[in-house]
């Protein structure tokens, strides 16, 4: 085995490992804060093994956008509302979990029948583009893909409108889940200046 | 463009020469430009912190550090070995893990991006072909160490300064990609040595800055923001925060902050001089000089004498940079937190999307002077 294929091989290996046990600390760890951070470190190793397919651009791309934005803001949000509350217990939980559980090995079972069936193994070596593949990536978008792509940006624009009308309450005079009158106040002080009618 | 010094070459050729094979020989190279690098940096870091109290001293109208070497050169390295010593304290009530492992995620992406930097035509770790893109995603993970540290310190005032940083910095990111964007628009190219090489026509008239001095300004401005330098050094603003994100940390844990700001500090310059100030350009072409000398420029005494043009340029470019840096930080006042988002989301976000459009109507309308 040359030095290049065990390199490779133990790179696999961590990343793997660290990928399985991340996402399993993410669902099973108490504590929000360290599954969000775990997230993250999913997010990276899934980057590492894009590297180890040669796709560098995709890497750094899923490093900007999984690690650097969506964890970044995943944290920003349970920082920001971390509040202690003691969750109602649930009645029927035996049931819930065994339901639960089911689809879950349901699921798992499909994978793994996926996995025996399909044949992975690419046809040619010719594939594999490397470095090109920044530019691929970009005719790719601005040809075959381009609906897809422009359909991203609406869905993106639909979610900031959406934010925007959640977050300037003043938008609506009702609040949307209530029907109560909203607050305005709190929002959006009035802009008074301090000084000017203490004379 | 493809000559310059190829020391990778002419090493594994001389291990060769001892009989090694070329697998070994590779594995030996390897560990060195990484480490040559590492080194570079943190004696940059050495060098910058002397510059620091130095000028700051001299803004001061004080004398700054005097006594420990000759005008006070080794007293970063006093400092560095206090910091060593120091006792490693954990706060009783701080979360261990992640106070431990927030330092090491805020400097580890830093010292990654080094990576890229090139000081010559052949004188960088890796020629990436993602290049710039690789800078702009490894330092988009560095909010989540200064937020893990945050959090993990269990006190109110590392909390805000995490969340300030981790704000500052995401909403710094867009207009400096942006302003990057419009480079590798004219370069047609990710990779930092074609950026350089697009900028080497003309000597000094072929910089980007004058192609580009409207993303120069945002990158600049971005890139302090990126930094925590003093206009924008909100995260750690003592008169509000104590010290931001860094109040709890103390010995080795806090130096890995210190570290990793000021080596974000020069490879920020490093950046920029790279972007638009012609990299390891001498302002005249170096062939200009060789051709009037009649010299032919693949002899290797010019190819080392180029070689170290180019690292002294990339230098000097740096630390000019650098030192703009400090005299900003001891000369102007802090902006509020308000300004400081108002800054970035109202004016350098639309100024760098036109910035963006104007340069790729230009690269259209101008192919020979806006990269065809």
């Amino acid at each position: 085995m040359s030095i290049a294929i065990t390199t490779q091989f133990i790179c696999f290996t961590v990343l793997t490992l660290v990928v399985i046990i991340g996402a399993l600390g993410v669902v099973l760890l108490e504590s929000i804060v360290y599954s969000a951070f775990l997230l993250g470190g999913v997010f990276m190793s899934v980057a590492g093994l894009y590297l180890l397919l040669n796709a560098s651009f995709v890497a750094a791309a899923q490093v900007l956008v999984y690690v650097g934005a969506v964890n970044v803001l995943i944290i920003f949000a349970i920082m920001l509302v971390n509040k202690k509350e003691d969750l109602k217990p649930i009645g029927d939980i035996k049931s819930r979990r065994i339901i639960s559980t089911s689809i879950c090995l349901t699921l798992l079972s499909l994978l793994i029948r996926v996995d025996l069936t399909n044949v992975w193994s690419l046809s040619s070596p010719q594939n594999s583009i490397g470095e090109e593949s920044t530019i691929r990536i970009g005719e790719h978008l601005f040809s075959d893909y381009l609906l897809p792509f422009e359909v991203a940006s609406v869905l993106l624009l639909m979610a900031m409108i959406g934010a925007i009308v959640l977050a300037r309450r003043d938008v609506l005079s009702k609040d949307i889940s209530t029907g109560l009158p909203v607050d305005q106040e709190l929002i959006e002080k009035s802009s008074e200046p301090l000084l000017t009618n203490k004379n | 463009m493809e000559y310059g010094l190829d020391l990778e070459y002419s090493f594994n050729e001389f291990l060769k020469g001892f009989g090694l094979s070329s697998e070994i020989a590779h594995i030996i190279w390897l560990p060195l430009p990484m480490l040559l690098v590492l080194v570079a940096a943190v004696v940059g870091v050495l060098v910058t912190v002397w510059l620091e109290r130095k000028i700051s001293a001299a803004a001061q109208q004080r004398i700054g550090p005097e006594y420990a070497g000759a005008l006070g050169v080794l007293q970063p390295i006093a400092d560095g070995l206090k910091l060593l010593v120091k006792e490693d304290i954990i706060p009783a009530k701080a979360d261990g893990i992640l106070f431990t492992a927030g330092p090491i995620l805020v400097l580890v992406p830093v010292i990654l991006s080094w990576l890229i930097v090139p000081f010559g035509q052949n004188l960088l770790i890796s020629n990436v072909g993602i290049g710039i893109f690789l800078w702009i995603a490894l330092s988009s993970i560095q909010p989540i160490g200064l937020l893990m540290s945050g959090y993990a310190s269990n006190n109110k005032y590392s909390l805000l300064g995490g969340l300030r940083a981790a704000a500052q910095s995401i909403s710094y990111e867009i207009p400096l990609a942006l302003s990057v964007l419009a480079i590798v628009l004219m370069t047609n190219s990710l990779s930092t040595i074609d950026i350089v090489n697009q900028q080497s026509g003309a000597g000094i008239l072929s910089w980007n800055i004058w192609r580009q001095p409207v993303g120069f300004i945002v990158f600049w401005i971005c890139a302090l923001a990126e930094c925590e330098r003093l206009p924008f050094d909100l995260p750690e603003a003592e008169e509000e925060l104590v010290a931001g994100y860094q109040t709890e940390y103390a010995g080795m844990k806090f130096a890995l902050f210190y570290l990793g700001s000021y080596i974000n500090l020069i490879l920020s310059a490093l950046l920029v001089s790279i972007l638009y100030l012609g990299g390891w350009g001498f302002p005249i072409p170096v062939e200009l000089i060789a051709k009037f000398l009649n010299l032919p420029i693949n002899a290797p005494l010019i190819q080392v004498f180029t070689a170290s043009i180019g690292i002294v340029m990339t230098v000097l470019k740096a630390y000019l940079l650098v030192f703009i840096a400090i005299l900003l930080r001891w000369t102007t006042p802090r902006v509020r937190i308000d300004q400081l988002l108002d800054l970035g989301w109202k004016f350098l976000l639309p100024i760098s999307l036109a910035n963006l459009l104007i340069t790729a109507g230009l690269k259209l309308a101008f192919p020979q002077f806006f990269g065809g």
